[in-house]
């Protein structure tokens, strides 16, 4: 057990490092850091003295270490466009993203696993069907599209909800949430739907189709034979099984809700790290878009190192394999 | 007579399934319409001199106030909306098939070599594949688009936008041609036909390409299907964040992007049907990557 997460532990390290080097060569590479630091005026010896001083001429490993160095510290560097520190551009965006995915995910679950075990269970009725093939469509229709058809029915139509940025936020310890006031969930409501409903028709996919496996297993059978009452069999026996790979699938869908916000937060211009990357992308700020990755990474990382341990931990065969 | 009805089964199924044939339809209308766009489109939108402000934002013909010559209405700059979708239809399917050719050369040329050579190759190879898949496309895609804005000086890069766009298209969607490459190859590679091939002294190139790949493109036309239709969205969702192409040479997902503003006034058809076109065509295609799923994994049916 303890091997295991030691194990997965290293491999995150490492996931991490991979990224920093990318991050890196972003920064080292793609144009050149003096001449977006400079102005056109600064000479030539000026801004050969000021490579010298920020250690630009020294050896790749040793700037990388230091570029780590200071990664670890805190310290991201500053910001071509705004000349702010990107740390605190980052980390004052970084709320409104996660409470974004956040609530997505959890509305893709809450709405995607019972439809998933349904449409297992009645595999022929006409409901499955036309669950089935909406989400056919619905995989097909982009989610800037989804955000485009929300606001219009729900913000334009209806004049239900607002149609963009965040509405009323609380401040609770330097977080800026927007969970806590009713003006804020109704800002909050369309944005986390877009965003969830592509997650949505994964998780029913996989949990149906692996509802419908265990369905055909052989404990299932004998349960049935036994004389076990369907409700049970079906909540009991059967969903608890299903349960353990869409855990997995969780953590793997995190990288998906958080490409995908920087989509749904152009369209409601929700003002999060998504929106701050594709600003850094159309200005060429490079500092910001490495950061931005190694940010994203290190949630990813950490999801997924947290779905791991739930996995041992939910699995008790997991558990065995280890002792051996 | 097993062998015909064997040759025939794909297209009796076909004819049995309006899904399938509907698809078809609409995404053959569309590459065609796209095709010959110059020759049946009404205004040229890229030429200044084709269409007039005075027709500008007419509504489809069958709602009042509408010039029966533009069918489904004009834009604000008076663009017949049938040309503008012809022609934005033509340049995300130019778009998006070159990205696809460049990723399915890249990634079955590599995935074949991968299951080939194994060992290290492989190794390399897959990691590689593996960190991509870690990354969505779109995430991807936004990246190189960013490297390529860093990298290229602004002089040429107007000019470059559309190799730019394909190209990051295309390296966000050739892991799965590798992949799927790679796994065919090593069931081949156990069969007599390869072994024999190898025995007699084959050049691997000519093994790959000549022996196996023949052999391993069922499932690869399945992943060219549903990676189409992933190209067109991955261009329309660039184009529509304002990433992808500029408003001057309008894509599908530029198209959604100018009707955005439109979004609150009363003019809907400058929206909604570039919106229903694109959703339309992905979903067409994307139910004919089903069907085809389903004729070369019979059993999945």
């Amino acid at each position: 057990m303890v091997y295991f997460i030691l194990k997965r532990m290293i491999q995150s390290v490492f996931v991490m490092l991979t990224v920093a080097f990318l991050a890196f060569s972003l920064f080292r590479f793609v144009g050149d850091p003096i001449t977006q630091m400079t102005g056109v005026e600064t000479s030539v010896e000026d801004q050969e003295r000021l490579r010298e001083e920020l250690g630009l001429n020294d050896p790749f490993v040793y700037q990388f270490t230091r570029f780590t160095g200071d990664m670890l510290k805190g310290d991201f560097g500053f910001s071509y466009r705004t000349r702010q520190p990107v740390a605190e551009m980052i980390a004052s965006r970084i709320p409104a993203t996660l409470e974004l995915g956040v609530v997505a995910l959890i509305i893709s679950l809450l709405v995607g696993i019972p439809a998933g075990v349904y449409t297992a269970l009645k595999p022929r009725g006409v409901l499955t069907q036309t669950i089935l093939m909406t989400t056919l469509v619905g995989v097909s229709i982009p989610t800037f599209v989804i955000g485009i058809m929300l606001i219009f029915i729900f913000g334009v139509q209806l004049g239900w909800l607002p149609t963009f940025g965040r509405g009323g936020t609380v401040q609770i310890g330097g977080w800026e949430s927007s969970l806590f006031s009713f003006d804020g969930w109704r800002a909050l409501l369309l944005p986390a739907i877009t965003l969830g409903v592509y997650q949505l028709t994964l998780t029913m996919r996989l949990v149906r189709a692996e509802m419908m496996e265990v369905m055909r297993s052989d404990y299932i059978r004998f349960a049935m034979a036994r004389g076990v009452p369907t409700a049970s069999l079906h909540y009991r026996h059967a969903l608890a099984n299903t349960m353990v790979p869409v855990i997995t699938i969780i953590g793997l869908q995190f990288g998906g809700v958080i490409a995908f916000s920087i989509v749904t937060e152009s369209v409601f211009q929700w003002p999060g790290m998504g929106l701050l990357f594709l600003e850094s992308i159309r200005f060429v700020d490079i500092p910001v878009m490495g950061v931005y990755l190694v940010v994203i990474a290190f949630f990813f990382v950490l999801v997924n190192l947290v779905v791991d341990l739930l996995y041992v931990a939910i699995d008790p065969r997991l558990r065995i394999r280890d002792v051996s | 007579m097993i062998a015909f009805v064997k040759k025939y089964e794909g297209l009796w199924l076909f004819v049995h399934s309006p899904a399938a044939i509907i698809a078809a339809l609409v995404a053959v209308l569309t590459f065609l319409g796209a095709a010959f766009a110059p020759w049946i489109a009404l205004v040229n939108p890229y030429d200044l001199a084709s269409f007039s402000l005075f027709d500008g934002l007419l509504p489809p013909t069958w709602l009042d106030g509408a010039n029966p010559k533009f069918i489904l209405g004009t834009d604000d700059q008076g663009r017949d909306m049938i040309s503008s979708i012809l022609y934005g239809a033509r340049l995300s399917l130019v778009i998006g098939l070159s990205a696809l050719s460049i990723a399915a050369v890249l990634g079955v040329g590599l995935g074949l070599a991968a299951g080939y050579y194994g060992g290290r190759f492989d190794a390399i190879v897959m990691r590689i594949a593996d960190v991509q898949l870690a990354l969505p496309a779109i995430l991807t895609a936004l990246l190189i688009d960013g490297i390529a804005r860093g990298i290229l000086p602004a002089s040429i890069q107007q000019d470059l936008r559309v190799a730019v766009l394909t190209l990051a298209i295309a390296l966000s969607l050739w892991v799965n041609f590798a992949r799927t490459a790679r796994a065919s190859t090593f069931v081949q590679m156990n069969k007599e036909y390869v072994q024999a091939a190898i025995m007699m002294g084959q050049r691997p190139i000519r093994v790959m390409f000549v022996h196996i790949l023949p052999n391993i493109l069922g499932p690869l036309l399945v992943i060219m299907t549903v990676d189409l239709a992933s190209a067109i969205l991955l261009e329309a969702t660039l184009s529509f964040l304002g990433i992808g192409l500029p408003a001057d040479s309008p894509s599908l997902g530029t198209l959604i992007r100018v009707g955005m503003q439109f979004l609150l006034s009363g003019e809907w058809w400058i929206l909604w049907i570039p919106t229903l076109f694109l959703v339309a065509l992905v979903v067409s295609i994307n139910i004919l990557g089903d069907f085809l799923r389903d004729i070369f994994n019979p059993r999945l049916r």
